[in-house]
């Protein structure tokens, strides 16, 4: 149960931390606004 | 009679997946009267929700070479009327000078946009929703006429490694993940319709936008778990004759047999391709919507597709299109996976004695092993002899 537990945590962990991680390579999918190459629908 | 029950189960499942929901063609219209433009018949057809066809207006869109000379009387308005330049912006005719860049900007009008809409709000709720119910309907029900598969004889009391830690953190990484993107997938989809009525909108607001973020960014915990159970399984997962005397013997379910394996058996190894081929699928087209227009890949599948099968698929999208498609797409694969997956968490759990403790704490009975897996029992026990480990 400890690898269950621990994979549910690290699948948080991830999620947390996946905008700012993306964000380092400019990534972001949580970007607003427009770019010169693309228009966010949100 | 259980037969019977379960064919006819079958049915009232399969009766859900008719297409009787696609729209009547409407009748060809005489347009003479009109000059070939809309005539109260097309309106009529449109509101009895018939399938128009449209090109009289989309290629109606007038011609800048009739136009008439500027010193001419009313000229000029380059040799289209009002309404047909209406009509070009919103059938996309135009090419319109923007201040604002990139490939989606220079949609004003997006006319396929409401079909998808109704595409998604529809049937896809209508059949997709009816089709988890319907699984989890056949599963209560196959409960009841086969029971649980119990370890014949009772547990042998010892245990035999079955998965080490990495192999189970790699399996609840991807499952974790996987059941967090489920609900919230269907929360996004369904909770419109659903949620609205019953919590208002304000308490939906806060829900679909929690939800938004979970399924946005717990999707790489899935594509990571999606890439470390392939590579710590597929050696195990190659399909071999054995697979085929496995499936005719139906995995010894109805029979109450135990057809030989090895660590994975055919359904396993089903289970194992369904997830990892439309699990690349729904991450390909999840990458496509987390980042909109920078992954446009319809067209480029659409034309790929024609050239094998001859179909006349769309190889023309605009960027908007293509994300309508990836959200299509999405949403069927990702049923189709739900399917698939409730299936295995039935069988896994409280289908079966003794399975969970497979992926619960990575040892499972020795005679649970044997009756499921017994040429793995074989290869670990040679191992073992030989100083080996599992």
């Amino acid at each position: 149960m400890k690898a269950m537990l621990c994979a549910f945590a690290v699948a948080l962990v991830i999620a947390f931390a996946a905008p700012s991680v993306l964000n380092e390579f400019g990534w972001s999918a949580a970007e607003r606004g427009s770019s010169a190459t693309s228009v966010r629908l949100n | 009679m259980n037969f019977k029950a379960v064919t006819a189960a079958f049915l009232l499942v399969a009766s859900l997946f008719n297409t009787s929901w696609a729209n009547e063609a409407a009748p060809v219209v005489d347009r003479s009267s009109t000059g070939g433009a809309q005539t109260l018949q097309d309106i009529m057809a449109r509101q009895a929700q018939l399938d128009v066809d449209e090109r009289f207006r989309s290629e109606n869109i007038g011609d800048p070479s009739r136009a008439k000379a500027i010193t001419d009387q009313l000229g000029t308005n380059g040799g289209t009327s009002d309404s047909e330049v209406y009509r070009a912006i919103r059938y996309n005719e135009i090419e319109p000078t923007l201040q604002q860049r990139g490939p989606a900007a220079a949609v004003l009008i997006q006319d396929a946009g409401m079909p998808w809409y109704k595409l998604r709000e529809g049937p896809m709720i209508t059949y997709g929703g009816g089709a988890l119910l319907g699984i989890i309907g056949l599963l209560i029900l196959f409960y009841f006429v086969r029971g649980r598969i119990m370890i014949d004889g009772g547990p042998a009391g010892t245990t035999i490694e079955r998965f080490k830690a990495i192999e189970r953190f790699g399996h609840w990484l991807l499952a974790g993940s996987f059941i967090a993107l489920g609900v919230t997938g269907l929360l996004v989809l369904m909770g419109r319709k659903f949620l609205i009525p019953v919590i208002g909108p304000e308490a939906f607001a806060t829900l679909a936008a929690g939800s938004k973020f979970i399924h946005n960014n717990i999707a790489w915990a899935f594509m990571i778990g999606l890439v470390m159970t392939f590579f710590m399984w597929v050696a195990h997962n190659i399909p071999n004759k054995l697979d085929i005397k496995w499936l005719l013997a139906g995995g010894g379910i109805f029979t109450k047999s135990h057809p030989s394996a090895k660590k994975f058996n055919a359904g396993q190894k089903i289970i194992f391709w369904t997830v990892m081929i439309m699990g690349f699928s729904v991450s390909l087209s999840g990458l496509s919507l987390l980042f909109p227009f920078e992954l446009p890949m319809f067209a480029k599948t659409f034309a790929l597709i024609n050239s094998v099968a001859g179909t006349d698929l769309p190889t023309v999208l605009l960027p908007h299109e293509e994300m309508q498609y990836a959200n299509i797409w999405h949403s069927i694969v990702a049923f189709v996976m739900m399917l698939a997956i409730i299936a295995h968490i039935y069988i896994g759990s409280v289908g079966m004695e003794g399975a969970f403790d497979a992926m619960g704490n990575g040892q499972v009975d020795l005679e649970w092993a044997r009756q499921h897996h017994d040429l793995w029992v074989a290869e670990v026990e040679a191992k073992q002899g030989k100083g080996g480990s599992s």
